[in-house]
């Protein structure tokens, strides 16, 4: 089975879409490049090369490079997508959401609601999230939770290769608007990535490690950090479930009562910052409906309430540690 | 107003400081010293110097993503910007904001920016508070070709003609942004002529020429002075790298870059004018570029030598009260 990488699974995954459905179309700043300019189509392809080649197969009517105005293009995709097209549109750095909120919640998220159910509006957003890249407090955050929270998106965050190829292809397909968060240090990751097709659901969660000694459930970057402390512990006789969302809206509930009704322990892992996480989302599922299973306090490990730090002595703290993580289930299970 | 040959001399310190901090930034971050993201300025001196050099410290600019030049050609501390990108403790916002975050609010530097378009209406509100109090100060924003497509951008330039505020809308053409050119972004071609359309004054010049944005500028910032309203300016320039340091720039034509350097260095041209003129004489430049050199040289080994920020700083100035 051929190893890819994220960037690769996500490059093959919008071709062959692309190949299968005329309507998709991709839409973004510098997705192809070189537009306008006297170097080669195709200077660019995206920030990090995802899109890379695909102006080559698909040409510029379905490769839209845009100049820098966020409201407007992703306003537009907005539009195309309740009127024929099935757009994957690119915002780049996911921070850049401020500069087109309104499009993507007042817009994009309600219109099957508020037009009585009459229309869909199959619109993928891509974007960047994450820190680690010294990317600084306008190119960092993890804002999943804000876009989590509105009613009307769906919000996915692949932690792997397999996954994202599987997601994406559910996302383009979904006749709801998604927003499809890569977390930019996941990029050159790989796994097996099999070339037949094959589509996640949404709100369906991964244990990419069982136990039933403690719950640790995470979603995107974080879920590499949990499973390398799940696999610290299992030297020393304890394990653990390690769940990935993969989606944080819809939120696979059913998976996380399960294994926390088994385990009586939850540690959370997010890299947002903690008020109004996924951390405080998942811990108030929990101690609504599995109240009477736990045996110890939730605990949650997230980003503290500030903006992203540049410096690298902060900002290294400023994102869950394995450490961090290991000291709270540490902490959990002895509790 | 001819300038004075002190005025001439500071404004080739200035181009030559920019230029030496931005090839020294570019030469450590390849080495691995410089954390992050990185725009170098580099190539576009005159612009900056020409534009800042009518302000005082109490007007204010608001920059961009490239953002060094113009906190150099504002006043801001040359050792406190290097440490400040090399994410130390020392730096001018304690290593918190880094390369597109240097600011330094005393000097009237209300940022670089990561928000592409994010100036402008920081600045037309700088220009608010300076009409509200009746200071006589103005700002300034500079935003690339790429930037004025900004919604932000075209909002800034209508506010400041509705309430004729005292700003300067820079608009530095070079040509690209990222990776596409602005012959395809800016549909109409014509930045400064969009700015008219608003409703202001719009001036075209060579920004390669410091002289020429100078004088653009003396006009701007009278009208801001004498309560005239705004005014734009597109200064075309050119970029002597790429978009970020370590970019392969595969939408250059052949050999564009080498052309860029050899024809179209600001600095060169000046430094011909002024010797050419008779303004200033070689060993004068000469010896403002060697005590550049050794500024720039202090501020590299004092920000390695400087620590990094404390654990304890992570959860500082979140709000005024911690
Ligand atoms: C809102 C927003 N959109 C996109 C970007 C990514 N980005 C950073 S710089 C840049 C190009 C800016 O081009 P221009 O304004 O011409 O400035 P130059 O880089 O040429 O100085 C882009 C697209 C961003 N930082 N912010
Ligand atoms: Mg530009």
């Amino acid at each position: 089975m051929p190893i890819k990488t994220i960037r690769q699974a996500i490059n093959d995954t919008l071709r062959s879409e692309m190949r299968r459905d005329s309507t998709v179309v991709i839409i973004g700043e510098d997705v192809a490049g070189g537009a306008g300019s006297d170097g080669i189509d195709d200077a660019a392809g995206g920030v990090f090369g995802v899109t890379k080649g695909l102006v080559g197969e698909f040409g510029r009517e379905r490769v839209i490079d845009t100049p820098i105005s966020e409201a407007g293009f992703i306003g537009m995709a907005a539009g195309a997508a309740c009127t024929g097209l099935r757009p994957v549109v690119e915002l780049m750095f996911f921070d850049f959401i401020g500069v087109c909120f309104d499009q993507i919640y007042n817009q994009m998220a309600k219109f099957r609601y508020m037009f009585g159910g009459k229309t869909d509006t199959p619109i993928v957003v891509r974007a960047m999230v994450g820190a680690g890249l010294r990317a600084a407090a306008q190119h960092s955050n993890m804002l999943h939770p804000l876009v989590a929270s509105i009613p009307g998106l769906k919000v996915v965050m692949p932690s792997n290769a397999y996954d994202a190829k599987g997601l994406l292809l559910t996302a383009i397909r979904d006749n709801d608007p998604v927003i499809f968060l890569e977390h930019k240090t996941l990029y050159d990751t790989s796994c097996e990535v099999p070339d037949e097709e094959y589509l996640i659901p949404f709100g369906q969660a991964a244990f990419t490690r069982e136990g039933s000694d403690i719950t640790i459930v995470s979603m995107s970057s974080m879920v590499l950090r949990c499973n390398e402390v799940a696999d610290k512990l299992a030297a020393e006789g304890i394990y653990a479930d390690v769940i990935d969302l993969r989606t944080v809206s819809p939120i696979d509930e059913g998976a996380v009562l399960e294994s926390v009704e088994v385990s009586g322990r939850l540690v959370i892992v997010d890299e947002a910052n903690e008020r109004c996480s996924m951390a405080s989302e998942i811990s108030s599922i929990v101690a609504e409906k599995a109240f009477h299973s736990l045996r110890a306090p939730i605990a949650k490990v997230a980003a503290p309430h500030s903006p992203v730090p540049f410096s690298p002595s902060l900002e290294d703290i400023y994102v869950p540690t394995a450490a961090r993580i290991e000291d709270a289930v540490r902490a959990t299970l002895e509790a | 107003m001819a300038l004075q040959e002190t005025q001439i001399l500071e404004a080739y310190r200035t181009m030559r400081t920019i230029r030496e901090f931005e090839e020294r930034v570019t030469a450590e971050f390849e080495k691995g010293g410089i954390p992050g993201f990185v725009h170098v300025y580099d190539g576009q001196e005159a612009v900056a110097t020409g534009a800042c050099m009518h302000l005082t410290k109490d007007d204010y600019v608001g920059s961009t993503h490239r953002g060094h030049g113009h906190c150099i050609a504002k006043g801001c501390d040359i050792k406190g910007m290097m440490a400040e990108i090399m994410g130390r403790a020392t730096g001018l916002c304690r290593g918190k904001g880094g390369s597109m975050h240097i600011a330094d609010i005393d000097q009237g530097m209300l940022g670089a920016n990561a928000i592409v378009g994010g100036a402008p209406p920081l600045a037309i509100g700088a220009a608010l508070s300076a009409k509200t109090l009746g200071t006589k100060n103005l700002s300034l924003s500079f935003t690339g070709d790429g930037g004025s497509n900004q919604g932000t951008v075209f909002e800034s330039m209508n506010l400041a003609v509705v309430l004729q505020l005292p700003t300067i809308f820079m608009y530095e053409n070079n040509g690209y942004g990222e990776h596409t050119g602005a012959a395809y972004a800016v549909g109409c071609g014509d930045i400064a002529g969009r700015a008219e359309a608003f409703g202001m004054p719009a001036l075209r010049v060579d920004g390669l020429d410091f002289f020429a944005v100078y004088e653009a500028m003396q006009e701007a910032v009278d009208r801001a002075r004498s309560g005239g309203g705004p005014t734009a300016i597109e200064a075309s320039a050119v970029r002597f790298n790429g978009h970020f340091i370590g970019d392969p720039q595969l939408y250059r034509g052949e050999g564009e870059l080498d052309r860029l350097r050899r024809d179209s260095d600001c600095l060169k041209i000046f430094s011909k004018r002024v010797i050419g003129d008779k303004l200033l004489k070689k060993s004068q430049l000469n010896a403002i570029d060697r005590e550049v050199a050794v500024l720039i040289d202090s501020a590299v080994e004092e920000g390695f030598a400087a620590p990094f920020p404390a654990e304890s700083e992570l959860l500082t100035d979140v709000y005024s009260n911690y």
